[in-house]
């Protein structure tokens, strides 16, 4: 084949192997990127473009600039909404954080049965948040759930969970750590097999206890794994909504509401396509904006070595 | 202590003075510690796996949850629970579509994140880099973001309520491509221009040479998309709408307001969608735990 060309022109020969090149560069990358443009950029700008109009999803757009995000930047619900997202952050990531990191300590150390017990906190990874609202919501049954029963033999009376306004939020907290603790266990352990093992030897030889050398080694040299899992876990955190849709369904009286749940009323229950557009596109600057925070305030604390 | 003047800590060093060998036969020995934290790590695996045991437990007393609590240990244990579900067409269904939906979805997440993997590894040209990050990009944006555009997107296709208009967005996968780019960038390259000297084009290369050696990254991601496809909630809940098409999560969510106190019914439904995963889980830990863990290191 080549010869073939070859006896033809050189020139020619470069140009129409570059364009087989090309060819072949296009061919392997459009599966992926066409459905991405299409279904990713391309609704990402249209969403953009939904957000500055009214509109029912039926009849003509209707420009109103900047309206729906100064309608929503006053509107009491929203601003709930974004509230108990909050709440649920800063309930959640503690929670899965030091539980996370116990965990990770714990089960780096020399102790039988590690690998199977790894597996067993894990497991509720791999579930999905409808069964794990499922299951949590049986669990935490007020008067017939295990939970509560349990608490009812210390002759205390349990709270409501998930039917009370006050508890509803912490009941979801609770079901969600329950199912990411494993997650955050195993990111924090691969951190920690990373750690050089004559850092500790040095440690010790300096006198330092299991305190000392948590403190003055293992944190510091696990910061940016812990920088990686607080940024995605604020991620996630800001995005949370299958558990509290299948749990609470957002109430009792919209006590656990938060912001996809509001994206998602907004558009199929109001049919408030541009509020809606403009809402989740808050959510995502809210989003970039604590990354990107995040990502100039971690050369306080994160040690890159 | 003979010398603590300042701090304890300064004064330990004359304690690692006992013999070496000492120490290192010391590791051998259970230390009281070690019990300790065994038990501590075993009894938080207990409470970690109660709410599986007890979904189970449920799953097989009939009447839970009318009047009472269940026994750890039910009296009269009965698969009526699954009886009921199965004699539905609905929940059989449902179950079908997930499985199916889930297979289509990491079948062609694999043939489109390996081929793009492919080019990032293998075929240089200008820009590449940029495009590469445009790829990373998406992995930041939330599916709520696009919930309104693309719900309108199928709607003008004609394709809300159908199976094509559940998997379109999830034809590819960022998280893959940039997983499957690693793993290939690992694979020595001297074995393609073996291949190339040989007269194999990309194309052999690509499917004989590099994808094999990367196997166990095509099992992570297997495990991945078909996990994130049988667990996915909220689009199959935006754009599917008629009993014959809902996924699992779906029927899973609608028994809520069907079965309102029949928590057998509920937990056994929850069993059911569990167990694929749990399957795969235990066939394939090792790919799942290093897919997870390679994550957080960049």
């Amino acid at each position: 084949m080549t010869t073939a060309v070859v006896s033809k022109s050189p020139r020619k020969r470069i140009t129409s192997t570059k364009v087989k090149y090309a060819l072949t560069v296009l061919a392997f990358l459009l599966p992926s990127a066409v459905p991405l443009v299409c279904f990713t950029f391309y609704p990402m700008a249209g969403a953009l473009w939904t957000s500055l109009h009214k509109w029912n999803l039926l009849s003509d757009m209707q420009w109103v600039g900047l309206g729906n995000y100064a309608h929503l930047l006053q509107d009491p619900a929203t601003l709930r909404a974004f509230g108990n997202t909050l709440y649920y952050i800063v309930g959640y990531l503690p929670l899965v954080y030091v539980g996370g990191l116990g965990l990770a300590l714990g089960l780096n150390a020399a102790i039988p049965l590690r690998g199977f017990l790894r597996g067993m906190y894990f497991l509720p990874v791999v579930t999905s948040w409808i069964v794990v609202a499922l299951v949590w919501r049986w669990l935490l049954n007020p008067s017939v759930g295990i939970v509560n029963q349990v608490i009812g033999l210390f002759g205390l009376d349990g709270p409501g969970w998930w039917t009370d306004p006050t508890w509803a939020m912490p009941s979801i907290i609770l079901a969600s750590a329950w199912k990411d603790l494993g997650f955050v266990m195993i990111i924090l352990l691969a951190g920690l097999q990373t750690i050089p093992q004559e850092l500790y030897e040095a440690a010790r030889m300096d006198g330092a206890g299991w305190w000392s050398r948590l403190r003055h080694v293992t944190l510091p040299m696990l910061s940016p794994t812990t920088f990686f899992v607080v940024v995605i876990s604020l991620i996630n955190g800001f995005q949370v909504f299958d558990q509290v849709y299948a749990m609470t369904g957002g109430g009792p009286a919209g006590a656990s509401s938060v912001v996809v749940q509001q994206v998602y009323d907004l558009t199929f229950r109001y049919s408030q396509a541009g509020m809606a557009s403009a809402l989740s596109w808050m959510l995502f600057l809210v989003i970039l904006a604590v990354t990107i925070v995040q990502m100039i305030g971690q050369r306080k604390w994160v040690n890159y070595a | 202590m003979p010398n603590n003047v300042v701090n304890p800590a300064m004064a330990l060093p004359s304690l690692p003075a006992r013999p070496r060998t000492n120490s290192a036969k010391a590791r051998h020995k259970v230390r009281p510690w070690q019990i300790i934290l065994l038990i501590l790590v075993i009894l938080g695996a207990c409470v970690m796996f109660f709410p599986f045991l007890w979904t189970l437990i449920t799953s097989i007393s009939p009447g839970a949850g009318l009047s009472a609590t269940p026994k750890l240990f039910p009296d009269n244990p009965s698969w009526g629970a699954y009886e009921l579900l199965f004699s539905q067409t609905k929940f059989p269904r449902a179950v079908a579509n997930s499985l199916g939906l889930a297979i289509a979805t990491t079948l062609l997440q694999l043939l489109t994140s390996s081929l793009a993997a492919y080019v990032f590894s293998r075929m240089p040209f200008p820009g590449r880099n940029a495009v590469f990050a445009l790829y990373l990009a998406t992995m930041m944006i939330p599916m709520q973001v696009l919930l309104v555009p693309l719900f309108v997107q199928m709607r003008d296709l004609g394709l809300v309520d159908s199976y094509l208009g559940v998997l379109l967005p999830g034809l590819s996968s960022a998280f893959g491509v940039f997983l499957l780019r690693q793993a290939m960038d690992s694979v020595p390259r001297e074995l393609d221009e073996a291949a190339r000297l040989d007269g194999a084009g990309h194309l052999r290369i690509f499917g004989q040479i590099v994808l094999p050696l990367v196997g166990p990254s095509l099992a992570t991601l297997t495990v991945f998309s078909f996990m994130s496809s049988w667990n996915s909630f909220l689009w199959p809940l935006v754009i599917l709408r008629s009993e014959e098409l809902k996924t699992l999560p779906l029927a899973l969510a609608g028994m809520q307001g069907q079965y309102t106190t029949q928590w057998d019914v509920m937990m056994a439904g929850s069993v059911i969608s569990i167990l694929p995963m749990l399957a795969i889980y235990l066939f394939a830990q090792k790919y799942v735990i290093q897919g997870v863990a390679n994550t957080g290191i960049k």
